[in-house]
């Protein structure tokens, strides 16, 4: 059980030192997890805190492949529907 | 104002604090910090945001050993340099190590030195015994609304205690952490200005009622900004087509604000990695900044013992030279964290073109005597007979960074030959 960093990563350093396990490893341009290293923080009451915080949709995805922020999710898509029609905010 | 008047020399020193200042003392940020806690809809973390005076996460980055020597460049070159502020890219206080740790290295090393530093506030309550004890005494908070209705439409979610909050809950918690952390600075004497982005139909009623209620808890200045907005700034804003007021709508808001709290009119919105006197960021003196110090992400410490490269270049500038071609190498020791110019090595050289390349091993022994030192040698391009001799010498030559500026392919060869065990584990990584 390991989660991993997309192409779509800004290496933006949020989640670095939030990682309980140390599993952030700094590249460059784009960061990476150690899949040997990431838990998804089982064990703790919290989410995975990489996932907390990363600014960029679609950035971490779990092992199967899944997104753990879609598109849309970090917008608060409500209001903008709400107030802007179609136009579609992904940060 | 009491307390103002015993800062009032840091005042007419601080060229944000002061318009006079601002024409006598420049001022360099230092872009350390590139982790930030919240989500505000007219920055995008990626690019260069015009409101928060950030440079993009991937375009800039120093550690706090790299900012130290940024500084003692700046200080040779700017000799009205005054302060030092801590802009981003991120939050400052989302970094509190890096930032605090390069206050440490430039209270001891640079004293006379202003330090300030400008926050979103979500952290600023539980940092002012940092703030305080790292010398810092100017604090800029960034605080856009105080109603959470209107919070929440300006920013889209905040990291609170382990958790991504959106929301009313989000701007509710956002707008209680600046005030307290405001009351809290102005408690123990720290001179604290108010950040305003005047953002047309979403805050512009607030804005008056932030003066207000600032100048009532003695903010010593209120800087009113204009929002600025574009759609290939690719901000929620840009994109959806909220623009920045006119410049008659700005100067309206501004003659709301009635309260104490000095208004700010002089602000020019300056990057995170700004240098020299407001208003006139010396573009060319950043490029200057950046060839003295490597900036680049994933320079962690090694905790290795320096080592030597050499490099083939006719303008120490970029790697363009042929190993044959080289009259001289130059020499750089590159430390944990930065590249020191050791001395230039001349050679007798033995190519003096393509067709008379000779490359025979009795040719190339000087060099070879030259470079016995270097872990590896850097240059545009290189035969295969020197190749080899390097090799068998335990010089390794390195071709890949042909036309690539000296001291970044320095540094990048150093980082690669300096850390096996990151090597090893990130190769390892990427192949599973």
């Amino acid at each position: 059980m390991a989660l991993s960093i997309t192409t779509a990563c800004i290496a933006c350093w949020a989640c670095e030192p939030l990682c309980v396990n140390g599993a952030i490893l700094v590249a460059h341009e784009r960061f990476k997890i150690d899949p040997y290293a990431c838990t998804e923080c089982e064990g703790f009451d919290d989410p995975p805190q990489c996932v907390e915080i990363c600014p960029v949709e679609g950035a971490i995805i779990t092992a199967d492949g899944r997104w753990m922020s879609p598109p849309g999710s970090l917008a608060g898509l409500d209001w903008e529907v709400a107030h802007v029609g179609n136009h579609a905010c992904t940060n | 104002m009491i307390q103002h008047a015993a800062c009032e020399k840091s005042i007419q020193e601080h060229p944000c604090y002061s318009e006079e200042a601002s024409h006598r003392y420049a001022r360099l940020h230092l872009p350390v910090a590139p982790a930030c806690n919240i989500q505000c809809r007219y920055c995008h973390r990626k690019f260069d945001c015009a409101n928060e005076s950030r440079p993009g996460v991937v375009s800039a980055l120093l550690t706090p050993e790299q900012a130290a020597l940024r500084v003692d460049a700046a200080v040779q070159q700017l000799p009205q340099l005054k302060v030092i502020g801590f802009a981003g890219p991120g939050d400052p206080l989302a970094n509190r190590e890096r930032v605090f740790a390069t206050c440490r290295t430039l209270l001891s090393s640079h004293a006379g030195l202003q330090l300030c530093l400008s926050t979103n506030g979500l952290v600023l309550p539980e940092s002012v015994d940092a703030i305080i004890a790292h010398g810092i005494r100017h604090v800029t908070i960034t605080v856009n609304a105080l109603d959470p209705a209107i919070g929440a439409r300006i920013y889209s979610w905040i990291f609170w205690r382990r958790r991504r909050r959106y929301g009313v809950e989000a701007a509710r918690i956002l707008i209680e952490q600046q005030l307290a952390g405001m009351a809290a600075l102005i408690a123990r004497g720290v001179l604290v200005k108010i950040n305003t982005v005047l953002i047309p139909d979403f805050n512009d009623e607030e804005v008056a009622r932030i003066n207000q209620l600032v100048s009532r808890a003695g903010v010593f200045s209120h800087n009113v900004m204009p929002l600025i907005s574009a759609p290939e700034h690719g901000t929620c804003f840009g994109r959806m087509g909220v623009m920045g007021p006119s410049e008659a709508r700005l100067n309206e808001v501004r003659g709301q604000c009635a309260g104490s709290a000095r208004l700010m009119t002089h602000c020019r919105q300056c990057r995170a990695d700004a240098v020299g006197l407001l208003g006139e960021d010396d573009a060319s003196l950043r490029r200057e900044h950046s060839r003295v110090i490597p900036i680049l992400q994933g320079a962690r410490p090694a905790g290795e013992a320096p080592i030597l490269l050499a490099v083939a270049s006719s303008d120490g500038r970029l790697v363009d030279l042929h190993f044959g071609h080289a009259r001289s190498f130059q020499v750089y020791r590159v430390h944990e964290s930065r590249v020191e110019f050791v001395e230039e090595r001349s050679v007798a050289q033995f190519c003096l073109g393509d067709d008379t390349c000779v490359e025979e091993r009795s040719a190339i022994a000087g060099h070879l005597e030259a470079l016995r030192d270097c872990r590896a040698v850097i240059c545009s391009r290189i035969g295969y007979t020197p190749w080899e001799a390097l090799l068998a010498r335990g010089v390794e030559p390195v071709n890949r960074h042909a036309s690539r500026p000296v001291v970044e392919a320095v540094w990048q060869t150093a980082l690669r030959l300096r850390d096996p065990a990151t090597r090893d584990r990130e190769r390892q990584v990427l192949a599973g």
